[in-house]
């Protein structure tokens, strides 16, 4: 009979569809407060979780909505609750400038880049490296100039730490150098990696996969 | 040897056959094996979400061991009438009372420094060694307050359900007070009750979100004065509870 049984669960499990991909968006971001209680006296370890759940939300998972169109103003809620529940992460700014402000659509990335100025606004001293990549996307795929000065020149002002490496703190001239996207992002990179930023080896391996991937797109200057 | 002293060896030795090691054991496997999953799924900070879910999860399951083994062997020790012939011995209430705290704090500082193994592979040996000090505190407290709650309550599911809402109360104290202070928190008088209610238990409660903080093993060691303010409440409620259960103990007709 135990064995008629387990048989039984075994055929109806696989007999059954796989789940359906829902179109729904991403629900409303919970309070700060609220992540807080939920966290229980871990706000570093549910901060990392709500990460890896908003990331899910994206390619796959279950939903059939690519990133790119979802609702970026309740993203950009989740990601500044969950900056404020752990705000010595990394985490929600490296995916608000590597991954939500590198979308197609000019609008997502102006409201994902004025995201990342917030938040650098708060504690130059350690997001000064997204707000360079913010720089850097304004600049090249925005192509607003201005925009990308006014970052630049932000990085200039703000971030006084003296162990920010020269590049950052010269951020202008950077931008303003004549290179197309891949030489600024391959020196940018390599400077954070000079700058002993990037020790990751999840996080080195996915900034390789988006160099290859711009290489792909864009050959460099002879 | 003192009386309470064998008392604490006994029990430590009863946890020790009772099958505890082994579930500390799949606890420590369990926690290993979600870290190292979800690492590969982020896309970066893999070693601090390794390090912040394990400490997470090995907090939370050496607090659940040790408050059921608590619970289960005060009131396994009632009903097969174990207690009363003990206190037929020269044994004063007092000195079995706390002969079996110290052996259910020694196992829970055991459980403290398995803990901290696995967490030496993603973080600072200073911050894992000061993390698992304040882990055998907090789980000291965790064993005060469950043995207070199986004496008082002589049985396994009210004594553990107690100890996991005072745990899970204290835990969580400093967030709900963050919420009912919140901006959208309205000024009526319903809204000033809730306040005031929930200000006057976070005075009874100790603060445990201070206390065995992942931070520390993610972003470097607390300095003396934030970590003697996270232990300090810890020996004090500890304290508070052994004399609560005390006076309970000796009230009781056994």
């Amino acid at each position: 009979m135990l064995l008629a049984g387990l048989a039984a669960q075994l055929s109806v499990q696989a007999l059954r569809p796989p789940p359906a991909t829902a179109a729904e968006d991403l629900p409303p971001a919970p309070r700060a407060q609220a992540l807080r209680a939920a966290s229980l006296g871990e706000p570093a370890a549910l901060s990392r979780l709500a990460m890896l759940y908003l990331q899910a939300y994206d390619l796959g998972a279950g939903n059939a909505l690519p990133y790119q169109r979802l609702d970026y103003a309740r993203l950009v809620q989740w990601l500044r609750a969950i900056v404020d529940t752990d705000p010595r992460s990394e985490y929600p700014l490296f995916a608000a400038a590597r991954v939500y402000a590198e979308v197609a659509d000019p609008a997502k990335c102006r409201e994902m880049l004025a995201f990342i100025h917030q938040a650098f606004l708060e504690d130059p001293n350690r997001r000064w490296p997204w707000l360079a990549h913010a720089a850097l996307l304004a600049k090249h795929r925005l192509h607003d100039l201005p925009l990308a000065q006014r970052y630049a020149a932000d990085i200039e002002r703000l971030a006084t730490d003296p162990g920010i490496p020269l590049w950052a703190r010269q951020m202008e001239i950077f931008i303003l150098e004549d290179m197309n996207e891949l030489e600024a992002a391959k020196i940018m990179l390599g400077g954070l990696l000079a700058a002993g930023r990037i020790t990751d080896p999840q996080e080195r391996r996915f900034l390789q996969g988006r160099l290859e991937e711009l290489e792909r797109r864009l050959p460099s200057k002879p | 040897m003192s009386p309470a002293l064998l008392l604490a060896r006994s029990t430590l030795t009863e946890a020790r056959r009772g099958g505890l090691p082994w579930l500390a054991l799949f606890c420590l496997a369990l926690a290993f094996g979600l870290a190292a999953f979800l690492s590969q799924v982020a896309v970066t900070e893999s070693r601090a979400l390794q390090a912040a879910l394990a400490a997470a999860v090995l907090r939370a399951g050496a607090a659940f061991l040790l408050a059921a083994h608590v619970a289960a062997s005060v009131v396994r020790e009632a009903n097969d009438k174990v207690t009363e012939l003990a206190l037929a011995l020269p044994l004063s209430r007092s000195q079995y009372f706390l002969g079996k705290l110290a052996g259910f704090g020694a196992c829970g500082a055991c459980l403290a420094a398995a803990s901290c193994a696995p967490l030496l592979l993603w973080a600072a040996p200073g911050g894992v060694a000061l993390w698992g000090v304040s882990l055998a505190f907090e789980l000291l407290l965790v064993a005060a307050a469950c043995l207070f709650f199986a004496i008082t309550l002589a049985s396994v599911v009210p004594a553990l359900a107690a100890t996991a809402g005072f745990y899970l109360l204290a835990r969580s104290m400093s967030g709900i007070q963050l919420l009912a202070r919140g901006p959208l928190a309205e000024d009526s008088l319903a809204q000033v009750i809730a306040r005031g209610a929930v200000d006057a238990v976070a005075l009874l409660l100790p603060r445990l979100d201070a206390a065995t903080r992942a931070d520390w093993l993610l972003y470097g060691s607390p300095g003396p004065a934030e970590f003697a303010a996270a232990l300090g409440p810890l020996v004090l409620y500890s304290g508070l509870l052994a004399a609560a259960g005390l006076f309970d103990f000796h009230r009781r007709n056994l």
